[in-house]
């Protein structure tokens, strides 16, 4: 399964629509309106309704999970989050992830993903430890 | 904010039991399809003895502890301030459907940085025998006056 550092071991691009958002919403118990009302979130200055930052969190590591086959593999998974993801009500919003191996040893694999909405970057230090056990 | 709360610990939540549904709603709503997650029969190959919830799943839990924190009568913290910094989990086992599971949380760290404060507030996660399951760690900026 393992190869080198600096090797890409998975890429996905997700489309996320207002729908994921409230779908999301009810999963999760976030019921921020900022996530659904484009009137509140411009309330509050936002061009408008924004993906939660944990819900491209939880996706971001699903190409991880796939490409291990076990999510309970994953040791400790992290994330700064850099940059807002706007979703528009018609057209949603396009967030690719790339997974990258970043560090290597026997027991373990750090993967190093690369979060993009845009052309840019919207997590920051996203890293997961998983177990080759 | 209340700087006071740096090192302060809460009550431990109600028992969160763990459903194999909620699981799967959860596992659907952030795109998840990896098998382990969906169905139980994989669930059980893999080792396990249900589905096991993904990686960010303890963030439902989590969710009940922050609210204890907003609701601090002293904490001084604005809600509609608050924008969510930084976020990790880190496991000693997987949850799966049938875990009983209690937060504790704690405020470990309280930084001003111009006119923003940020705090730094750990969950502890715990099964029904008391044995550690998963930490959730959260920052939270909290914008200061415009």
């Amino acid at each position: 399964m393992i190869a080198e550092i600096g090797e890409i071991v998975a890429e996905k691009t997700y489309t996320l629509t207002r729908d994921s958002l409230v779908r999301y919403a009810g999963a999760s118990g976030d019921f921020n309106p900022i996530h659904y009302r484009d009137d509140v979130a411009q309330s509050v200055g936002l061009p408008g309704v924004l993906a939660h930052g944990m819900l491209t969190m939880g996706f971001a590591i699903q190409p991880v999970a796939d490409w291990i086959g076990d999510s309970g593999k994953i040791l400790d998974y992290q994330v700064k989050f850099t940059r807002p993801v706007p979703v528009d009500a018609a057209d949603g919003a396009s967030v690719t992830v790339v997974a990258k191996v970043g560090a290597l040893t026997d027991a373990e694999v750090r993967i190093d993903l690369t979060v993009t909405f845009s052309d840019q970057t919207v997590l920051g230090k996203a890293q997961a430890l998983v177990s080759l056990a | 904010m209340n700087p006071e709360l740096q090192g302060r610990v809460f009550a431990p939540t109600a028992p969160y039991l763990v459903g194999r549904e909620k699981i799967r709603e959860f596992a659907r709503a952030v795109f998840a399809t990896s098998p382990v997650n969906l169905d139980p029969e994989a669930a059980r190959s893999a080792g396990y003895a249900d589905v096991v919830a993904p990686p960010t799943f303890p963030v439902v839990i989590q969710e009940s502890t922050l609210a204890q924190l907003l609701a601090e009568p002293d904490g001084g913290i604005d809600f509609t301030r608050v924008v969510h910094g930084n976020q990790r989990f880190s496991y000693t086992r997987p949850i799966v459907a049938g875990d009983e599971l209690t937060a504790t949380l704690a405020v470990t760290d309280i930084k001003t940085l111009g006119g923003h404060s940020m705090v730094t507030a750990e969950s502890t996660i715990a099964d029904a025998t008391g044995a550690h399951v998963v930490t959730a760690i959260s920052t939270l900026v909290v914008r200061g006056d415009e």
